[in-house]
């Protein structure tokens, strides 16, 4: 697909490895895909595959004893007019650069909204201290722009809300006020980790459409991690698709859902019941075999190659594949789709 | 399955269930100030060997409702008739102790997180065989063959019975959690969210499982899940309760293609469909889920219902019967014409 919109977020060959003392986990382990600007990108993967920890590899924040070895993370902003590309990877997590790019420029929603709000502090203190750490506002400035900002995530009596605690807000309320804080400072990328997980299906609908909306309104990239294939094929324009701690493939959405072609993929396809598609005779769901590989012990080859249905041996299990374009914009890493490009 | 279920016997009945749990104020006093009304007159039924499934949103007494069931909590009020096996036909709320014992035996539970609902200091045969040394069914060399036997059944190898739970991953253990329940041969496995904490491709192994259970020792399920695609997946009917009440229950199509009220539509409308080629246009509901100690009057959804007139905020509605085995509370069922799901074809 051709997109002429320009790069925002370059990610080149990542590996984020956790140095434990069981071994070494190397949750990202080659990890290549770009953002663009305005762009909703969707990450899909099952746990433990990597996907969270890239996030948190692009905001700089992997927790210890995690570390990122190896690969470029390459920002493209703009400052004054002027184009400055920076690698995330290369700067000081706790530096002066990179806060000020963390939550202003690139902010995130996180899954569980009241782990990751303060039960202490009042939502309008946790907005307002982004507003006045990134914008450096006075509070009386600040605090008006965390109730128009509250308004802007549709949350209701937004003069009320800003002084409640997390605790006296319902889970919608509080992913939305989560939201809000994330983009207090229009940030051009936001990363939305599961960020409806958590919640009803009437109360995700409500969320969904709100960022829908703010998307349009505000036009920031959202790269959206989830494992729900319902909530990909609604929000996201290209999807990426990881299995421990590797992209196997990349296309838009429409690619993935109807012409996927990693095994991995077609078989997480497959095994999703769908509304509507119950027929009188039980049919039973396509799940894949086997279990998540142990990450400390992956397997030689192909890490799928255990659970995959087009196994081939001699090849599959001994030699690594790699990411191969077999049309533009669509990338798979699988030996049985290489010779297609 | 839906074809041949009209004939089959009544395995369990429930009317007019009821659970209240008190809000207490004051720290050391014991004052009542009010009820939360988790379940508040649900009526259904279940036939035998087919799997009923419970939908609704997080608070609406689903789980309760499936808790009640086993007794595992005292209901308020209302009946539960069982089909026992050995004790014939018997109103679970009035068994004593020495007869819940005998009840429980035929009705087991499976529960949602696989993590917490393993002792960790037990291992594998202590976890399954406990059902069976409890009730004197087996014991020796005679209970580790019957472990080691439902660990086949459940697609474990006999060999881990001697392991701790903590070496097993998440689909894993809920096959132990399904084993357990399995080990008496109930009649009822009430099922809570079994598959809702599991990744995609483990879910559709645990589902095809419950199914093959369910064809090889004749079980019925009740089902109890937020997940609509999974209900629709594995159930023969299905109840929608809202904020303690039962709104809706059909047979699992009739609800999906042709659902009466007003909430299993919005739920319906709200899932995101799995296919790029066509657009979720969800009905946004407007506000919060009541709440259910302090419930809206007349019918409890008609603050976020777009069909609501004056009668639903003054007037509670009554479940009754709309078409073949198709229950509703709604007043305006009969003349509005909701949206379904539409047949899906698969995408890949």
């Amino acid at each position: 697909m051709n997109d002429n919109r320009e790069l925002l977020v370059e990610v080149k060959d990542l590996k984020t490895y956790f140095f434990l003392d069981e071994g070494t986990v190397k949750a990202v382990d080659g990890a290549d895909f770009n953002i663009r600007r305005g762009e909703t990108l969707g990450v899909v993967g099952e746990s433990g595959c990597g996907k969270s920890v890239t996030a948190r590899s692009i905001l700089n924040i992997v927790p210890k004893p995690g570390k990122t070895v190896a690969g470029e993370i390459l920002y493209h902003r703009k400052i004054k007019g002027a184009e400055q590309t920076l690698d995330l990877t290369q700067m000081a997590p706790q530096g002066d650069e990179m806060r000020g790019i963390r939550g202003a420029e690139i902010a995130m929603v996180f899954q569980e909204p009241m782990t990751s709000l303060s039960p202490v502090h009042t939502i309008g203190n946790q907005i307002g201290e982004a507003i006045r750490l990134h914008q450096g506002l006075d509070p009386d400035t600040a605090r008006d722009l965390a109730i128009k900002t509250l308004s802007l995530v549709g949350m209701p009596l937004p003069e009320r809300t800003i002084d409640q605690y997390a605790h006296q807000l319902s889970g919608g309320m509080r992913q939305r006020a989560m939201i809000a804080m994330a983009l207090s400072c229009h940030p051009s990328l936001l990363i939305a980790d599961e960020p409806t997980t958590a919640l009803d299906v009437t109360t995700e609908a409500q969320i969904l459409t709100l960022m829908r909306r703010l998307q349009d309104e505000l036009g920031m990239a959202i790269m959206y991690i989830t494992h729900n294939l319902g909530v990909v094929a609604q929000m996201t324009e290209r999807v990426v698709v990881m299995y421990m701690g590797k992209v196997v493939e990349q296309a838009d959405v429409d690619t993935i859902f109807y012409d996927a072609q990693h095994p991995y993929t077609r078989a997480l396809l497959q095994s999703i019941p769908r509304l509507g598609q119950k027929t009188h005779d039980r049919h039973r769901l396509a799940s894949i075999k086997g279990m998540v590989p142990d990450p400390y012990a992956l397997p030689k080859g192909c890490a799928f190659h255990p659970r995959c249905g087009a196994v081939k041996p001699g090849l599959c299990d001994q030699v690594e594949p790699t990411m191969v374009e077999i049309a533009p914009g669509h990338k798979v890493r699988c030996h049985l789709c290489a010779n297609r490009a | 399955m839906a074809e041949n279920g009209a004939e089959r016997p009544l395995l369990l009945e429930v009317k007019g269930l009821k659970k209240y749990f008190p809000i207490r104020k004051g720290f050391f006093s014991t004052r009542t100030v009010g009820y939360v009304k988790a379940v508040d007159g649900v009526s259904f039924f279940i036939r035998e060997g087919e799997t009923l499934g419970l939908v609704g949103e997080s608070g609406c007494g689903k789980t309760t409702t499936g808790r009640l069931i086993l007794r595992a909590y005292e209901p308020t009020g209302g009946e539960i008739w069982f089909n026992d096996r050995k004790m014939g036909r018997v109103n679970v709320t009035n068994l004593d102790r020495q007869q819940l014992k005998q009840l429980r035996q035929n009705m087991q539970m499976i529960f949602q997180d696989p993590y917490s609902s393993l002792n960790p200091r037990m291992t594998l045969l202590q976890i399954v065989g406990e059902p069976l040394l409890v009730n004197g069914v087996a014991r020796g060399g005679d209970l580790q063959d019957r472990v080691a036997e439902l660990l086949r059944v459940v697609g474990l190898r006999p060999e881990y019975m001697t392991r701790y739970p903590h070496a097993f991953s998440g689909g894993q253990r809920q096959r132990i959690g399904v084993a357990r329940a399995l080990a008496l041969n109930p009649q009822l496995v009430v099922c809570d969210e079994p598959v809702s904490a599991l990744d995609v491709s483990i879910q559709a192994q645990t589902l095809n499982l419950l199914q093959d259970l369910q064809a090889e020792f004749g079980l019925t399920y009740l089902f109890v899940s937020h997940d609509l695609s999974v209900v629709e997946h594995i159930s023969d009917r299905v109840a929608v309760m809202y904020v303690g009440k039962l709104v809706e229950s059909a047979r699992t199509q009739q609800l999906f293609l042709k659902p009466l009220h007003p909430y299993t539509e919005a739920l319906l409308s709200a899932v995101p469909k799995p296919d790029p080629r066509r657009r979720t246009e969800p009905i946004v509901l407007q506000g919060d889920v009541a709440d259910p100690a302090n419930p809206p009057s007349g019918c409890y959804f008609h603050p976020r219902c777009r069909y609501a007139i004056e009668r639903c905020s003054q007037e509670e509605p009554q479940l009754r019967e709309l078409g073949e085995e198709h229950f509703v509370s709604c007043h305006r069922a009969d003349e509005l014409s909701l949206q379904g799901v539409a047949s899906a074809a698969m995408a890949v």
